[in-house]
């Protein structure tokens, strides 16, 4: 009874311990990479199906992304104007391109085009 | 006149605090629900979680839950980067998600129906961005308005529309909450002024409010909805500003 322990130290020791415990570990590795895996794609299709339920927050947005792209490039074009003194120029181009940028808003909140934070593609 | 539709927005003047520089302060009644609001928040966080369970209570859950709910979108949005934004984000979202609901309590005053509240959060989040965009990436957060792959001849053009774009945040963040808080709630109070009109007519009145009163309680139910949906939006915002302030054009 009390060499059964002493026994199973001693074999699980210094000799077979190197090989053993390599193997242990490449084995442990595998599985931990495969559960890795798993959590990943798992989270991924959480992260779906979220992207999904807020739709609706999503429409949501876009009410008002046009009109403020708009009222920036007024009031830009304004303030030029004023401290510039070339009424009506500064108002015409910043209304346009405030238009514009109302557009990229628009665009951008559905989803269509890239966020301005991931351009590079990839 | 009582029954105007927006006179449940006035500013009533509470307790006069003091005069700084030529401004009379005074603590109105957006003050009190303000501090109602924060209140309510300190109460459900502290209060739940001093007393903590294994198996969480209903009000435990509720905290909770909102914690990982924020967690959840500011993780997914902005990556773990992002986490040391928390305090900032659930501080907003749970003093626009309160605001909200205790300003569709009857007879209390909406916070977030006045722009200066929404606009000052609005600032609050576009101006942190601003500082520690700057302050992380340093010149590289100009990357944020040059695009890549855009020929030359029109790459200024388009670097004019993008900080356009980017001025334009916090007004459309701001703009969006106030408004949809401020037109659902005009909105109640016509159709509820309508129940009371037509019952004024008599008994045929009576059959033709009944129409107005079924609005009522759908729209009720749409408004908090909404009161959700617009806290929930102004905070997946706030991240996806956040995370612009974090990885600007990679």
């Amino acid at each position: 009874m009390s060499d059964d322990p002493h026994v199973h130290g001693d074999r699980g020791d210094r000799p077979p311990d190197a090989a053993q415990i390599s193997a242990r570990l490449r084995h442990l590795g595998e599985r931990l990479d495969r559960l890795r895996s798993r959590a990943a794609a798992e989270s991924r299709s959480d992260a779906t199906r979220s992207s999904n339920s807020t739709a609706l927050a999503r429409g949501l947005r876009l009410s008002t992304e046009l009109v403020a792209g708009v009222l920036v490039g007024a009031a830009i074009g304004w303030l030029i104007d004023r401290s510039l003194g070339i009424t009506p120029w500064g108002m015409i181009v910043f209304l346009m391109l405030g238009f514009a940028a109302g557009v990229l808003n628009v665009i951008r909140s559905a989803g269509v085009a890239p966020e301005s934070g991931e351009k590079r593609g990839d | 006149m009582a029954a105007s539709p927006i006179h449940q927005f006035e500013i009533i003047k509470l307790l006069p605090i003091g005069k700084i520089g030529g401004i009379d302060l005074h603590f109105t009644n957006s003050a009190l629900f303000m501090v109602i609001a924060v209140a309510l928040t300190a109460l459900l966080l502290l209060g739940t979680t001093t007393s903590r369970q294994m198996v969480p209570g209903r009000l435990q859950s509720i905290a909770e839950l909102s914690y990982e709910f924020v967690a959840n979108t500011l993780r997914s949005t902005a990556g773990e980067e992002g986490m040391k934004f928390f305090p900032l984000v659930f501080s907003l979202f749970m003093f626009i998600l309160i605001s909200n609901m205790v300003g569709l309590v009857p007879y209390a005053f909406t916070v977030t129906s006045h722009i200066i509240i929404t606009a000052s959060l609005a600032l609050l989040v576009f101006v942190t961005v601003l500082v520690y965009g700057f302050w992380k990436n340093g010149l590289r957060f100009f990357r944020l308005f040059v695009p890549s792959g855009i020929p030359i001849y029109i790459l200024p053009l388009i670097v004019f529309i993008e900080v356009l774009s980017f001025l334009s945040r916090p007004i459309s963040h701001s703009v969006r909450l106030f408004a949809n808080m401020l037109a659902g709630h005009i909105t109640l109070k016509v159709f509820a002024g309508f129940v009371t009109m037509l019952g004024g007519l008599g008994i045929l009145g009576w059959v033709g409010a009944v129409l107005p009163l079924a609005l009522t309680i759908a729209l009720t139910a749409l408004e908090f909805l909404v009161a959700f949906l617009q806290a929930y939006v102004f905070t997946i915002l706030t991240c996806i500003y956040i995370n612009d302030a974090l990885h600007p054009g990679h």
